[in-house]
């Protein structure tokens, strides 16, 4: 019995399940109820790409990441084990895959032979790769854990929630979330054409992970002896690494089904031995390897050459509290939405182009949906990169002698739509919510003429530019709301030596 | 040739002929009904949804009892114990198996010292006496202003009202249901539904100062039971908060002037404007408990306008000089 349930296909499906339930299990703790100090970005710190990518843009390798230094020095030795037992989009995609393959009659085996489309996974690892070597960060786009982070994070879990106050008390809403939700959908539909489409052939984290087990110490192999090229092996493998010919270990995600389908037992896994086959080649040209890096060369002006956050400050880019300067900010955010899911108030959202087109998902406050909290430093501590650096509330505050609070952003009045300069009628909410003591928001109490000519007293609002940390909580409640009549804009953050106005502050 | 497009239709036989004649009619038939049964001369059916009213949560007013009781001391266990005690004991207000919901203000993520929300001791406190006085359940809730989970975390009050035995209650957004106010200018607004579901309100506010209506105390209180857009009501402050105390006559009023915040009101936030006053008030009648709390921010009811609409309005005595006051030190 223990035998028969033992087998290894059901020891990578109880690693899967268990790696797959921690990944949701970490995001659900991402939040203010539940965070409470569990490395909660322990995923995309596992990530090797996400390490080598940021260290190719500003040459460190930042606190967690030196966590990914366990799967590449594990897939030198065991292979591409990463994908088929541990990587949740792998995962997912590959129920995903099961599940489209039962549903009508295919031919598995035809479906999981190697293809030369699964080269274009290292020409996209080539672009990113150039690109970051250049200084911009846009891994991000491609990389597995990031995407589904992301897509958990913005999509699945707020619409899985559907107001129905299960999982978040207050309904979540992200700019451009159904965007990320259809793409997320996308590449789970590409598996009805082909198994693991994604993994096989668009992964750049898949090509790392192919070049680093390129030749690892322990792998599958054939007994050329005893194979009698049934190619029952090929039907239900995973990578699509040729396991009936010349076993393509690049290719290979360990997923061990060849092993056990193989009646003839004729595969293992470890050490080669006398009878073995040899293995396939890397299956990536040098002429289209070099192709694809001049590619990226060019790509990488071009994408500069547009306004972005970095080349002028833009008014809509507010970035969360403890980011980094612009410049390294892109450098260092791997759009994985982390923060965005840990921000209590849905203040953070993943900009679209705002920020240009290097900036494209990465965090920005939309102060009409949400604002930023005084006293809640968590998305600092949540990012796996350091494009926001951890914060204590003390130093987020200003609180120490000689310290000032960090400042996101501005606060300023249009005195066209703010009801008591446009309307002579009683408000102040904005004066109410401000959360600085002495608050940023005075007001000035006046006599106005009515229309009929009866006076009236009123309190008109101001800003204080010192006092106010950009927190937005003023634009959030303005009853004005479809357009709030007091907006915070980027200008005056801390963080920038630029972006700045008041000559004495 | 044979082609597969020359294949040939068979003829119709009568039989064919009568049940394609029967099924053309009798989808016809099902067509003409939907149009018939459906057809409407609005673009959209309006789901009328129901429009609740609040129920009157106070008990009968017995002269036996003083009508506010103001308890000063140090601990606010014994403070609210001696004030609630002197007007009739819990017994008085909470029957056995009701269920009593509590509505402290927890509006703000902010600590117990900052003085911007009610004391998490004085919120358990009431959360004892009511299981004391055998309620079926006691729920501690509020609309809060900042991020709900924050403020009733950080204020001390989540803590406190579990370990007293009392629970938390959030309104999710499908927790709001339309209630007409039957106000001058608060008309149908979107509540927590708790407010319908429990059988005694108990309203906790604290003493804060407060920009626009000089002072935010047991009346302002309960703008914590709204949901919706409720920042319009600042247009006209001193009638929605009248409005308010007209639609919800909580059972008992306990005001916590522990901590005082006099400046920078209602977030606070700084140490040096809060004053400790250590002191504790009880009352049935709205009002007269609004009116004593004006001494700590050294204000006049004539300087709060909504005092006197209350009072024309027949809520409450807000001169409660002239009522029964007992004081009480502990």
């Amino acid at each position: 019995m223990m035998a028969r349930l033992l087998t290894l296909r059901n020891i990578r499906r109880s690693y899967a399940v268990f790696f797959i339930l921690l990944f949701v299990l970490l995001l659900w703790l991402t939040g203010f109820r539940r965070i409470r100090g569990y490395e909660t970005p322990l995923f995309l710190e596992l990530d090797p790409l996400v390490a080598v990518a940021s260290f190719l843009t500003s040459w460190t390798v930042y606190k967690g990441l030196a966590l990914s230094l366990i799967i590449i020095i594990g897939t030198l030795f065991f292979g591409r084990f990463f994908c088929s037992w541990i990587c949740p989009l792998g995962i997912i995609n590959q129920v995903a895959g099961s599940i489209f393959n039962k549903l009508r009659a295919v031919d598995t085996v035809a479906l999981n032979s190697y293809r030369s489309l699964y080269r274009l996974k290292y020409y996209i690892l080539a672009v990113l790769g150039v690109i970051a070597a250049l200084g911009s960060l846009q891994i991000g786009l491609f990389d597995p854990i990031s995407l589904i982070t992301r897509s958990f994070a913005i999509s699945v879990l707020p619409g899985l929630n559907n107001n129905s106050g299960r999982l978040y008390l207050k309904q979540p809403l992200f700019h451009g979330g159904t965007f990320l939700g259809m793409i997320f959908l996308a590449v789970l539909f590409a598996n009805r054409f082909l198994p693991r489409f994604w993994c096989r052939a668009v992964c750049p984290l898949g090509a790392l992970l192919g070049l680093l087990s390129f030749r690892p110490f322990f792998s599958i192999w054939r007994d050329v002896d005893r194979c009698t090229d049934c190619k029952k092996c090929l039907a239900h493998c995973h990578g699509g690494c040729d396991p009936d010919t010349a076993v393509r270990t690049a290719e290979c995600h360990l997923c061990l089904n060849c092993i056990e389908d193989c009646p003839e037992d004729a595969i293992h896994y470890g050490l080669s031995s006398l009878s073995s086959s040899v293995h396939g080649p890397l299956d990536v040209g040098r002429r289209r390897l070099i192709e694809s890096a001049v590619a990226g060369a060019l790509v990488f002006p071009v994408m500069r050459s547009t306004i972005s956050s970095k080349t002028a400050p833009q008014y809509r880019v507010i970035r969360p509290p403890g980011s980094i300067r612009e410049e390294d900010f892109l450098r260092r955010c791997i759009k994985c939405g982390k923060c965005m899911k840990v921000c209590p108030t849905n203040a953070i959202h993943p900009a679209l182009l705002e920020a240009g087109f290097e900036g494209i998902w990465t965090p920005v406050l939309i102060n009409s949906i949400g604002y930023c909290e005084y006293n809640c430093v968590l998305c600092s501590h949540v990012c796996p990169t350091g494009a926001i650096t951890p914060l204590t509330v003390e130093k987020k505050l200003g609180k120490a002698a000689g310290q000032k609070p960090v400042k996101i952003g501005t606060a300023f009045y249009d005195r066209g739509r703010c009801l008591p300069w446009a309307m002579n009628t009683d408000c102040i909410v904005c004066e109410e919510v401000c959360p600085t003591s002495p608050k940023a928001i005075w007001f000035e109490t006046v006599e106005v003429q009515l229309r009929n000519g009866a006076k009236k007293i009123l309190k008109q609002p101001r800003v204080d530019p010192n006092l106010c940390i950009g927190c937005g909580i003023c634009e959030n409640k303005c009853p004005i709301h479809d357009y709030p009549a007091v907006r915070v804009t980027s200008i005056g953050e801390t963080r920038s030596s630029i972006n700045q106005m008041i000559l004495k502050s | 040739m044979a082609s597969k497009h020359n294949k040939k239709e068979e003829g119709c036989s009568r039989r064919q002929f009568l049940l394609r004649t029967a099924a053309a009619c009798g989808l016809s038939a099902v067509a003409g009904a939907w149009g018939y049964v459906f057809y409407s001369k609005e673009p959209v059916r309006t789901s009328a949804s129901k429009i609740y009213t609040f129920r009157d949560y106070r008990v009968e007013d017995k002269k036996i009892y003083p009508q506010l009781a103001v308890a000063r001391g140090k601990d606010a266990d014994k403070m609210v114990r001696a004030a609630i005690e002197r007007i009739g004991g819990m017994g008085r207000f909470v029957s056995p198996g009701e269920k009593v919901l509590l509505k402290p203000n927890a509006a703000w993520d902010r600590q117990p010292e900052q003085a911007a929300n009610t004391n998490p001791a004085v919120v358990a406190s009431v959360v004892r006496l009511c299981l004391e006085a055998r309620a079926s359940e006691v729920w501690v809730t509020d609309v809060s202003v900042n991020d709900p989970y924050r403020c009733f975390a950080r204020s001390g009050i989540e803590d406190a009202v579990k370990r007293a035995g009392g629970k938390i209650r959030l309104a999710a957004e499908n927790d709001f249901v339309l209630t007409d106010l039957k106000g001058e200018s608060l008309k149908v607004w979107p509540v927590s539904r708790f407010y319908h579901q429990a059988d005694k309100v108990i309203n906790l506010p604290i003493v804060k100062h407060h920009s626009l209506s000089k002072c935010t105390m047991a009346m302002k209180n309960l703008y914590g039971s709204l949901g919706g857009q409720r920042n319009r009501l600042h247009q006209d402050i001193n009638t929605a908060i009248a409005d308010l105390a007209s639609a919800i006559r909580p059972t008992l009023t306990v005001m916590d002037a522990t901590r005082v915040l006099m400046r920078n009101g209602p977030t606070g936030g700084n140490l040096s404007d809060v004053a400790i006053e250590n002191t504790v008030i009880a009352g049935t009648d709205l009002v007269a408990v609004e009116a004593y709390g004006l001494r700590f921010l050294n204000l006049q009811a004539a300087d709060v306008p909504f005092i006197g609409m209350a009072e024309k309005r027949g809520l409450g005595i807000s001169d409660w000089k002239s009522l029964n006051v007992a004081e009480i030190n502990v």
